[in-house]
């Protein structure tokens, strides 16, 4: 599955061309068969534009909202997930994420008990670039989370070894940030041309091949690549249909981009 | 943060530079013609540390508080917030500032009768800030719409209040500089990681006034006469 990151890329404030800018994406997304939206009280304006792009479309019934809770205060949780949910305008979240690991003990149980209680259906935890991969491996082993998200693409790679595995072991959903490094490689790779045994796979973009790279790896549920252009994600979202590529593939991809 | 070593700039950056100088289009539009205003409020005080500092140096520092208060407010606050939540945190700084340039014009704490290298690096400076900087939108290609212009943007107020400073003799003088100058700094990182090259602009205010200051304390410490 492809998803939509909002870091950055939402974050318009209240220029009202730049927030139909982002609904359109958004219109585009869900036209596309897309679902989650993952943001951040960390992203600036990025909920209240979701919040807008969401009314404007006349709320999406296939939305799969994924938000975070960041404070490093335990009390300020609940109190920061309720503003999100009012910035959206949802009646709760599918998912409620600790960013990056901040006090997550205290957040956890709080979207814990919130599960309980039905006001939040999923939780989960957050942490990007290979960052405390050792404490998101013992909280994965040791509490009852549904998702994990962290970043893994064709260059950054340590996921897969010990956090992969064991989410497919422990029935995790892992969901993928940074597939494009922020757009780095996007960029670095625009002018170079496709490997012509890509053709095989049916892509047509850089973009496409490095999304096929991740999902084609059995443990990854949803990448959530971040964009401000309609073609774009439409782009991204044709990436999750047809083929896959197999493990010697998805190793020829890695070793091309690394290569090149 | 834990880690936060690990941490490089560009994870501080929430925005992208489309959306960055959109909000001066949009502030700009706002505001217009209060841009007349200012600029005219900038040209005096040149005019005024140039030819007639003695009477009306009490002037200069009450323009330079209503507008560090006003840009603090308006922009920072209002505009800068919106995609940037650390701007909170920043506007209170600048009615500080705008008080304590208050607290100069009532006390009357400043003397504008510097000459030599120190007074020149100051009129380069606040010349700049008034009549250069609102040229770097256009000369890097983004239209005039999107200039930064004294007295409605932060980086020309912060830029010429320092060329102000570098003119001014007076006790309160290290007190005024901290804020600018930190502004400055701040607006040299934001627009280096967004990868625009006008960095250099509040930057090299900044150099400039370390430098004009150090030299001032060279020479007083080998008490020549001050500079
Ligand atoms: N700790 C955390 O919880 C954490 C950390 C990092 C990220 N995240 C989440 O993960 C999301 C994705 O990560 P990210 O935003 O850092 O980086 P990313 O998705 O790897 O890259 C985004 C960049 O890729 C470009 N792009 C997107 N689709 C493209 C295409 N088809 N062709 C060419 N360029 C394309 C975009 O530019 P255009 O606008 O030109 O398309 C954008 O600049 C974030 O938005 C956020 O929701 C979470």
């Amino acid at each position: 599955m492809v998803g939509l990151g909002t870091w950055i890329t939402f974050n318009v404030g209240n220029d009202p061309g730049l927030r139909d800018e982002c609904a359109d994406v958004m219109a585009a997304f869900f036209e596309g068969g897309g679902r989650m939206i993952d943001s951040s009280p960390m992203y600036g304006s990025s909920q209240p534009v979701v919040g807008y792009g969401l009314q404007k479309l006349g709320r999406p019934p296939a939305l799969f909202s994924a938000e975070k809770v960041w404070t490093s205060s335990a009390t300020a949780g609940p109190a920061q997930i309720e503003q999100s949910r009012r910035f959206w305008g949802v009646p709760k979240f599918d998912l409620v994420q600790v960013h990056n690991l901040l006090a997550w003990k205290a957040h956890l149980q709080t979207l814990l008990q919130m599960k309980a209680a039905g006001t939040v259906r999923y939780v989960g935890i957050t942490t990007s670039e290979g960052r405390r991969h050792d404490l998101v491996e013992q909280i994965m082993r040791n509490e009852p989370i549904d998702f994990v998200q962290f970043s893994y693409n064709v260059v950054d790679r340590d996921a897969e070894a010990r956090l992969l595995p064991l989410a497919a072991e422990r029935g995790i959903a892992v969901i993928v940030n940074r597939p494009f490094r922020q757009g780095e490689l996007t960029n670095r790779l625009k002018n170079k041309p496709l490997p012509e045994w890509a053709a095989e796979l049916g892509v047509s973009s850089w973009a496409q091949l490095l999304l096929k790279f991740i999902l084609s790896h059995p443990a990854v549920t949803v990448a959530i690549p971040a964009t401000t252009r309609v073609d774009h994600v439409r782009e991204n979202l044709s990436a999750a249909a047809g083929s896959m590529p197999d493990l010697a593939t998805r190793q020829r991809i890695s070793a091309h981009v690394k290569a090149l | 943060m834990s880690e936060w070593w690990t941490y490089r700039a560009e994870d501080f950056l929430l925005f992208s530079p489309r959306v960055y100088w959109r909000m001066f289009e949009s502030h700009n539009a706002a505001l217009w013609p209060l841009h007349v205003v200012t600029l005219a409020a900038g040209l005096l005080i040149i005019l005024l540390i140039a030819w007639r500092p003695g009477v009306f140096a009490r002037w200069i520092a009450l323009i330079l508080a209503v507008l560090w208060i006003f840009v603090g407010w308006s922009f920072l606050w209002n505009r800068y917030t919106t995609v940037n939540w650390a701007a909170a945190y920043i506007a209170p700084a600048f009615a500080v500032e705008g008080g304590l340039l208050l607290i100069s014009a009532l006390r009357d704490g400043l003397a504008f009768d510097r000459r030599g290298p120190v007074a020149w690096t100051g009129y380069l400076t606040l010349v700049f800030g008034i009549a250069g900087q609102p040229l770097l939108a256009p000369l890097q290609g983004r239209g005039w719409t999107s200039s930064e212009v004294f007295g409605i943007a932060p980086d020309p107020t912060a830029i010429a209040t320092l060329g102000v400073l570098l003119l001014a003799r007076g006790g309160l003088v290290p007190w005024l500089l901290p804020i600018p100058l930190l502004w400055c700094l701040l607006s040299g990182m934001t627009l280096r990681t967004m990868g625009e090259p006008q960095a250099w602009a509040p930057y090299a205010a900044v150099a400039l006034t370390a430098a004009a200051w150090i030299w001032t304390i060279i020479r007083q410490r080998g008490s020549l006469p001050a500079a």
